[in-house]
């Protein structure tokens, strides 16, 4: 029978051993709770794939920039505010006619979180960290991507010590759009390699 | 990989719960402080991660991040499994403690 006489509040076994973690360091002086409040909060609501977006448009207009993105990704990011955790060593590799770029994590799910945000559940996934290197081609049919066979597909492992993301190529048609109309054109996916920017 | 990958929406939140966003937070923190690298991290959580290990789905991705976590910090001496089992208990007195609408804090642990 149910128990109407038990606790007002339970904590789930995960939430105490995460309050159990972060009451140990406190107490050491290791982290302060204001600091893990203001990460969750930039995690939640100031990092994702819109930043990303807003590098890809700009490199889009902007070739100088676009140069600038290529020899030093953190710098060119951070010109448009975007930084922080899991964006030390970001690297941008540029989508052309002869080359697609697919990134990958195959040790666990290292991603350039300011531009992207936190990885999407299949990136994290077993499957994809092993097919993505194994047959790429076929990894991209899969979410829809068919490219030319002359198309050369490089696959970027990300690693801690370097986190990738792929500047996709302009689509064709968007002459007249201003660097906010490409920006709401370029996903999330796009700047993983699992996808295309098409035209409105 | 979900069987129909192009259906993904474009922005799927992170976290299920809020414990997985302080876990990640207090990782970033402890980084940030020089207590771990990046580089130490990615090698505890990818032998987790490891495929076989590691289930398709993602279900225990968040699972994984925790437990090593806990085992970085244990390897160092920082945070030492039975002080971590410990202060989880009391944690938990202190909720089952606790009316509602009340903040949780450790001091309303009964056994304190």
């Amino acid at each position: 029978m149910h128990d109407h006489d038990h606790a007002d509040n339970e904590m789930d076994e995960m939430t105490a051993r995460v309050r159990a973690l972060e009451t140990i360091l406190t107490e050491k002086g290791l982290v302060d709770p204001t600091t893990i409040d203001t990460i969750v909060e930039a995690m939640e609501t100031r990092i994702g794939p819109r930043n990303g977006a807003r590098v890809v448009a700009r490199a889009w207009v902007d070739p100088d920039y676009a140069a600038r993105l290529r020899s030093d990704a953190v710098s060119a990011v951070a010109e448009l505010g975007y930084g922080g955790a899991g964006g030390e060593h970001m690297r941008a590799v540029f989508n052309d006619a002869q080359t697609h770029n697919l990134i990958v994590c195959t040790l666990c799910s290292c991603y350039p979180w300011p531009v992207l945000g936190l990885p999407p559940v299949w990136y994290k996934s077993p499957p994809y960290r092993a097919r993505a290197v194994k047959e790429p081609r076929k990894v991209l049919e899969e979410f829809g991507v068919k490219l030319p066979k002359e198309t050369k597909i490089r696959v970027r492992d990300s690693t801690s010590e370097v986190r990738y993301m792929v500047v996709p190529q302009r689509p064709a048609g968007t002459e007249g759009l201003d660097e906010e109309a490409l920006a709401a054109l370029v996903t999330r996916d796009s700047m993983i390699g699992t996808a295309l920017v098409s035209a409105p | 990989m979900p069987s129909n990958p192009t259906s993904t929406p474009p922005d799927t939140p992170p976290f299920d719960a809020p414990w997985q966003a302080q876990a990640v937070a207090l990782t970033v923190a402890l980084i940030d402080a020089g207590v771990f690298t990046w580089a130490d991290w990615g090698q505890a959580f990818g032998r987790r991660r490891a495929p076989g290990h590691a289930r398709d789905d993602g279900a225990d991705y968040y699972d994984h991040w925790l437990e090593t976590l806990e085992e970085v910090l244990a390897a160092r001496a920082l945070a030492l499994a039975d002080a971590v089992r410990e202060t989880a208990s009391a944690w938990r007195r202190a909720a089952a403690a606790t009316p509602h609408g009340t903040p949780i804090r450790l001091e309303n642990d009964p056994h304190r």
